[in-house]
């Protein structure tokens, strides 16, 4: 029990104390596009550069919608020692997938699936890794689509994250402060008769299409 | 306390509580839907509050409050600079450096009044260091423009600024312990219009209390600091241009970033600094 109430203090704390290092070092503000915020059920889905997105994303949130979004992370990753594990599941609350599919146990679809299940938001980088490639956004993985068919009464926002690459480079410790801005576009679904990879390119390319600085050398 | 008198800190907040009052009675009339001109307004009058209430805050307090001001200046603006240039993953290093040592130690230089050092600090060893740092990472792709791009940032946001806050430590005789009325009169001239120059002529060419110039050198001053802030705007613009922004950034609302503020500021302090060095100071 006192542990249970220690963990919680300690999640509040860390919670806002990200948001606020995320906005004093990027000074981060959110460009709400297409959509405003809101209470609804939705799935942020997002470009992927850096461990700092999700604190970004969330930065931008207002504090209720912030308390009942969960990031999506690689348990591959995360789950890797102690502390990660730690950080990740009791601190940050995110949730725990495993990318390789031979050696899974659990199934990443009934996961996400079982939080939104109890009503919660779910940050999603779709791209699955890190992008170090140099391509603005890496192909989609499947998991948008099926989670979309799955439960259609969810918004899919999209939400370009600029600068986070430059901010905390894949491999890097300490942040440089830079301008970051997260931009909100409309929600997006899949169209009655679109098929997997039409709708995992269309949204790859709603998403790319929120760059406010586009073609930027 | 470098004096500074009662009058001189009263007028700009009286000039503020006029704005703010003019602001006030155009945001009544427009009833509840002011227009985006009228909220511009409203928007960067706010910010002037925030802006005279700091820098009066930090003049009250003295020294170290007005180092440590326009350290934040500097740190605003590298940060709005470095944003818009391009930067490869091999510059983490010394992207990092500028934050994290070369700012800092600037100002550490200012604090301690070493001349010497804060004059070459940066544009001798960092401009030398810099490129080899970034050389040793060995990434060589669009190297000169990559290391054109951080010294220019370096200079523009650090160096330059820097100068600001070292003016309370030029020894204009006659003039010990009011240093600070020399970053008065450079802010004054750089930010207010033609009509707060004539005035300031006027006003403190007679009587050598607030600067330490004769009238006549008071106006050829500050015609200096006005085309010296004209350029700096100048190429503020053209860099903004260049990269396709309207604003540095969106620290000030209303008003853009730091830079969109203090460019004029950024070429007048430097220069502004070395003329009353060497034609005032013993």
């Amino acid at each position: 029990m006192a542990k249970e109430i220690l963990v919680r203090f300690l999640r509040a704390v860390t919670s806002a104390g990200l948001a606020a290092f995320a906005r004093v070092v990027t000074g981060v503000r959110p460009l709400w596009l297409g959509t405003t915020p809101s209470d609804r059920q939705r799935i942020y889905f997002a470009n992927h550069a850096s461990h700092g997105d999700f604190i970004l994303l969330s930065a931008c949130l207002p504090a209720r919608e912030r308390e009942r979004t969960r990031a999506v992370a690689a348990a591959d990753y995360w789950g890797k020692s102690r502390l990660r594990r730690f950080i990740a599941e009791d601190m940050l609350r995110s949730v725990l997938i495993n990318r390789n599919f031979v050696e899974r146990k659990e199934d990443p679809m009934a996961v996400m699936l079982g939080v939104l299940d109890q009503g919660d938001s779910l940050i999603l980088f779709p791209e699955g890794t890190r992008n170090t490639t140099g391509m603005p956004i890496q192909p989609f993985k499947s998991g948008l689509y099926n989670l979309a068919l799955a439960r259609p009464d969810v918004e899919l926002v999209p939400c370009y994250i600029e600068n986070m690459s430059r901010v905390l480079p894949k491999g890097e410790f300490l942040p440089v402060p830079l301008l970051c801005r997260v931009v909100f576009g409309a929600p997006i679904a899949p169209g009655a008769n679109e098929e997997r990879h039409a709708f995992l390119s269309r949204a790859r390319d709603t998403l790319a299409a929120l760059d406010p600085r586009p073609g930027r050398r | 306390m470098p004096s500074v008198s009662l009058p001189m800190i009263l007028a700009p907040f009286a000039v503020l509580a006029l704005a703010s009052a003019v602001a006030a009675v155009l945001n009544r009339r427009a009833g509840g839907r002011p227009d985006p001109t009228l909220l511009n307004l409203t928007q960067r009058i706010n910010a002037w509050w925030v802006m005279v209430i700091l820098l009066t805050g930090a003049f009250l307090i003295g020294k170290s409050a007005i180092i440590l001001l326009f350290a934040f200046v500097s740190f605003a603006a590298l940060r709005e600079f470095v944003t818009l240039t391009y930067s490869s993953r091999s510059d983490h290093w010394v992207l990092l450096a500028m934050f994290g040592v070369i700012l800092p130690f600037q100002y550490w230089l200012v604090w301690t009044e070493w001349y010497g050092l804060f004059t070459i600090f940066i544009p001798v060893y960092c401009f030398l260091l810099m490129p080899a740092v970034t050389a040793l990472r060995g990434d060589t792709s669009r190297y000169l423009e990559r290391v054109a791009q951080q010294q220019w940032a370096i200079m523009i946001a650090v160096y330059c600024i820097s100068h600001v806050p070292f003016l309370l430590f030029l020894a204009v005789p006659g003039f010990e312990g009011r240093q600070t009325m020399l970053i008065v009169f450079l802010i004054v001239v750089v930010q207010g219009s033609d009509v707060l120059q004539y005035i300031f002529g006027k006003l403190f060419g007679r009587h050598r209390v607030f600067t330490p110039f004769a009238p006549l050198q008071a106006g050829l001053v500050a015609l200096m600091i006005c085309t010296l802030g004209f350029l700096g705007g100048l190429v503020a613009s053209a860099i903004k241009r260049d990269q396709g922004v309207k604003d540095w950034g969106h620290l000030i609302e209303g008003h853009g970033g730091m830079l969109d503020r203090a460019d004029s500021l950024v070429f007048a302090a430097p220069i502004f600094f070395h003329i009353v060095r060497y034609y005032w100071t013993v």
